[in-house]
């Protein structure tokens, strides 16, 4: 990091955050694990998992979205078909390549078949580490689908405890608890304040700081969090001529940095997404008070995001999500940037745009991949999307 | 027991069908017609999927059961699906998602209609067995989307850590009486009866019985059956919609005779052009099969001599080889276990052990993997399958690449040129083994 810059300015937050970012190598966790005897780290795959039970056993949550466009990826294409998505083959090489060989354990959440497919081949790929599918309910009443993910919950308590080597106190759930209720505030303040100032929060900062939240501990980064909303309430930065859109379909696999910073740069303003959601997927703080597995699971039943990855039961609600999200941003249309043979985001798009179509949104569509290098395509199309927006749209 | 049929799309040749494949095909265009005439009788209609399929709990409220992946498989054999797919994607369905979902959609685009070219009924009920694959739920999300008709989430947890826990079966149970059941009795009009539902389930052990004993009869030699793709037609009526009928009972009993008889008189397998020849090769398949090339996709082989005496896809609608069956005495409880015992919902460290163990069991040359490009379910992963499995076998596997429903997918020249490679590959491991005894 530039010794030039603190902390107090967007260049000085950011630029910890990059550093963050471009490190394959996990340095920032590895000295976590390194400075007290006995840390573990256990890592997780998107969309979702508690932190809060990783942090309570004293451990490091590690997020893996996969290796970016800085990845060669040698080993991890040996295991996966052409046709299947970016993401499981960066994560192999990660593994494969040492990288990840200060990890504990692993979470991979329910999200698709190939995460789910994944868990299996860590286990036979790194068997002396803790894995773990951490299915979730689809369905979502209290007496069915939380009594199911209490027990899940429990027994993630249980995995953890032992691999700490203590069992896992409710008093710890609840300051963990605690502490990422912050955490989330913080992240929807941030995202609030974009939506109504984007030119002062680009799309790319507001990634990066979000993303210093997966190797971070979660106390770091809420300290981030404020450093950066508060520069970034501070300085004053041009306001250009864009308009206000909705990024969704990349709640996975990550778009290179290079994608997001195109779409501003060709005329859209990024005021709300779907990346990186785990760190806001609870959409309210969760109770402190009481039992802490059943305070997490009704959580999850009754406030948490809509993805591609969870059932819908009321067809009503099918794709209103994203509607709300346009009204509560003032967003102008929708893109949907999907990673290629993405299974949830790819049949999920035709349903969302009708929803929005119905609505009057105006969207597009188009794919990517983590290591996609060529932006013009990308940067044409957002661009003309854009114009057409600011030349037709009623406003 | 056989007879001749002459069918209309091969007047000049005759095919020759067995007693069972007769009563196959009757069965069949029976259940379509009860399909397609239900406007007019008043059945009311399920659609649901084949892992995870409850079809003796749909009986028990007199709904007719679709299954849409059966309606695509029938669309790919009759070279229709392509076009439904183009549709699909005519209409913003992606080329990269699952091609059963696509020729669904094509197909309710232009006119749902059924193999006895009636129109299929609009169902009256979605029956969303979330089992073993993530596509099922977006697949019924669409549907919905245009049915505007009920939609019932039952949600089977994955074996990711290769067993089923008690949490898994209470949370299968409780759904099944919270929220399956009683919405059946609405949708249908017809109170539940659990005794009703264990008569069904006797019946359903009847054939699995049978089944088995079929599956497993390749492991004499000569295999007197093909377990792929003969397999696919002998799971038919118990992946479909006749688990638990007796229909299926007498499906599976003329299916087990015939292939007492074929045993004793020392037969391979029945192909489409009659009796295979001489059994050079024994494999183990992994993988659903190509349907839109599916005959000539199945001669390569058996023009070959290799047979397969094992596969994974037929557990695809229910794992039965390991002992399991359905339970009368614990009607909801064996439900559970069924929908999480299919062979998709199992981790994949438990599908290695299970082709392990079939290519020691079936005395078989090697693994072959027909890696399907939709079906992410199957596929990925697949490539460490293969070596895991040549690790622990000490026989060599290989890799062919072609897709469900989409003809675009299929290159015969590819895939001939593989397998044979791969059965040169067995001759050479055959002919070192013999030099270094």
């Amino acid at each position: 990091m530039d010794a030039s810059l603190n902390r107090t300015s967007t260049a000085g937050v950011v630029a910890r955050a990059q550093e963050l970012f471009d490190d394959l190598s996990f340095t920032a966790a590895r000295e976590w694990k390194a400075a007290k005897p006995g840390r573990k780290v256990v890592g997780y795959l998107p969309i979702y998992v508690p932190r809060e039970i990783i942090h309570a056993a004293d451990m490091l949550a590690l997020g893996i979205v996969g290796g970016g466009d800085q990845l060669e990826v040698i080993h991890g294409d040996a295991y996966y078909q052409s046709y299947i998505c970016r993401i499981p083959r960066s994560t192999i090489e990660l593994g494969v390549s040492g990288r990840l060989d200060f990890v504990d354990g692993m979470l991979f959440p329910s999200i698709c078949d190939v995460i789910r497919n994944l868990s299996g081949m860590w286990k036979m790929m790194f068997p002396g580490v803790y894995s773990r599918y951490f299915d979730v309910p689809q369905n979502y009443r209290d007496d069915v689908g939380g009594n199911y993910y209490v027990n899940e919950l429990a027994e993630l308590r249980h995995d953890l405890g032992e691999l700490r080597g203590a069992p896992i106190t409710d008093d710890e759930l609840r300051a963990s608890i605690a502490l990422y209720n912050e955490n989330r505030r913080l992240v929807r303040e941030l995202y609030a304040f974009r939506a109504q100032k984007p030119w002062q929060a680009p799309a790319a900062e507001v990634y990066l700081v979000l993303r210093a939240g997966l190797v971070l501990p979660v106390e770091e980064h809420s300290t981030l969090l404020r450093e950066y909303l508060a520069a970034a309430q501070a300085e004053e930065r041009p306001m250009r001529d864009n308009c206000k859109i909705v990024l969704t379909g990349s709640f996975c696999e990550q778009p290179p940095l290079n994608l997001i910073k195109s779409l501003e740069l060709s005329g859209c303003y990024v005021v709300d997404d779907d990346l990186l959601l785990v760190t806001r997927w609870l959409t309210a703080d969760v109770p402190v008070e009481g039992d802490p597995l059943q305070n997490l699971a009704s959580s999850f039943l009754h406030h948490s995001e809509s993805t591609a990855a969870k059932y819908e039961p009321d067809e009503k609600e099918k794709g209103q999500h994203l509607v709300r999200a346009v009204n509560r941003s003032g967003a102008e249309g929708v893109i949907f940037a999907a990673p290629s043979f993405c299974d949830p985001a790819l049949l999920d798009r035709p349903m969302l745009q009708h929803v929005l179509k119905d609505a009057g949104i105006p969207f597009i569509a188009f794919k990517y991949a983590e290591n996609s290098g060529q932006m013009q395509p990308i940067r044409e199309q957002a661009g003309t999307f854009a114009d057409s927006i600011k030349l037709w749209s009623g406003a | 027991m056989s007879t001749v049929i002459n069918t209309p799309k091969a007047a000049a040749k005759e095919v020759l069908k067995d007693a069972s494949m007769v009563k196959q095909k009757e069965m069949m265009a029976a259940h379509y017609d009860r399909l397609t005439n239900a406007p007019k009788t008043g059945a009311k209609v399920a659609a649901t999927f084949v892992p995870g399929n409850l079809n003796e709990l749909l009986m028990c409220f007199d709904l007719v059961n679709n299954l849409p992946e059966v309606n695509a498989i029938q669309n790919g054999l009759r070279r229709t699906s392509g076009g439904f797919v183009l549709e699909a994607e005519k209409v913003g369905h992606s080329e990269d998602v699952c091609t059963y979902v696509k020729s669904d959609i094509g197909m309710m685009a232009k006119g749902n209609l059924a193999p006895n070219g009636e129109k299929f009924p609009n169902p009256d009920v979605l029956l969303l067995s979330y089992t073993g694959c993530f596509t099922f739920m977006k697949w019924f999300e669409l549907l919905r989307e245009q049915y505007k008709c009920e939609t019932i989430m039952l949600h089977t947890p994955y074996m990711g850590d290769g067993k089923i826990t008690p949490n898994m079966v209470e949370y299968m149970v409780k759904q099944l009486k919270e929220e399956v059941i009683p919405k059946l009795e609405r949708v249908s009009g017809v109170k539940f009866d659990i005794d009703r539902l264990r008569e069904y389930l006797k019946k359903s052990v009847k054939a699995e019985d049978d089944l088995v004993w079929v599956l497993q009869s390749a492991k004499n030699k000569p295999s007197p059956i093909d377990a792929y793709f003969g397999g696919i037609y002998y799971i038919g009526p118990i992946f479909g919609a006749f688990r638990g009928t007796d229909d299926a009972i007498e499906y599976y009993k003329f299916l087990r005779e015939e292939v007492v008889e074929r045993l004793a008189e020392g037969k391979g397998p029945v192909t489409p052009d009659g009796d295979m020849g001489k059994e050079k090769y024994r494999l183990v398949v992994e993988g659903p099969p190509n349907y839109t090339n599916f005959r000539q996709f199945w001669k390569m082989f058996y023009d070959e001599g290799a047979v397969v005496v094992a596969s994974s896809y037929t557990k695809v609608g229910g794992t039965y080889d390991f002992g399991f069956r359905h339970n009368p005495d614990k009607p909801l409880e064996t439900l559970a276990e069924y929908c999480l015992g299919v062979y998709t919902n199992r981790s994949l460290p438990m599908r290695i052990e299970m082709l392990s163990n079939y290519v020691k069991d079936y005395e078989a040359d090697g693994l072959l993997i027909n890696s399907i490009k939709s079906c992410n379910s199957f596929s990925a992963g697949q490539l460490l399958i293969m070596r895991e499995v040549e690790k622990r076998t000490g026989r060599p596997a290989a890799f062919v690449e072609s897709d469900l429903v989409d003809p675009r997918y299929f290159s015969a020249a590819n895939i001939k040129n593989r397998l044979e490679s791969y059965l040169q590959m067995i001759e050479q491991k055959r002919a070192s083994g013999r030099a270094a005894a």
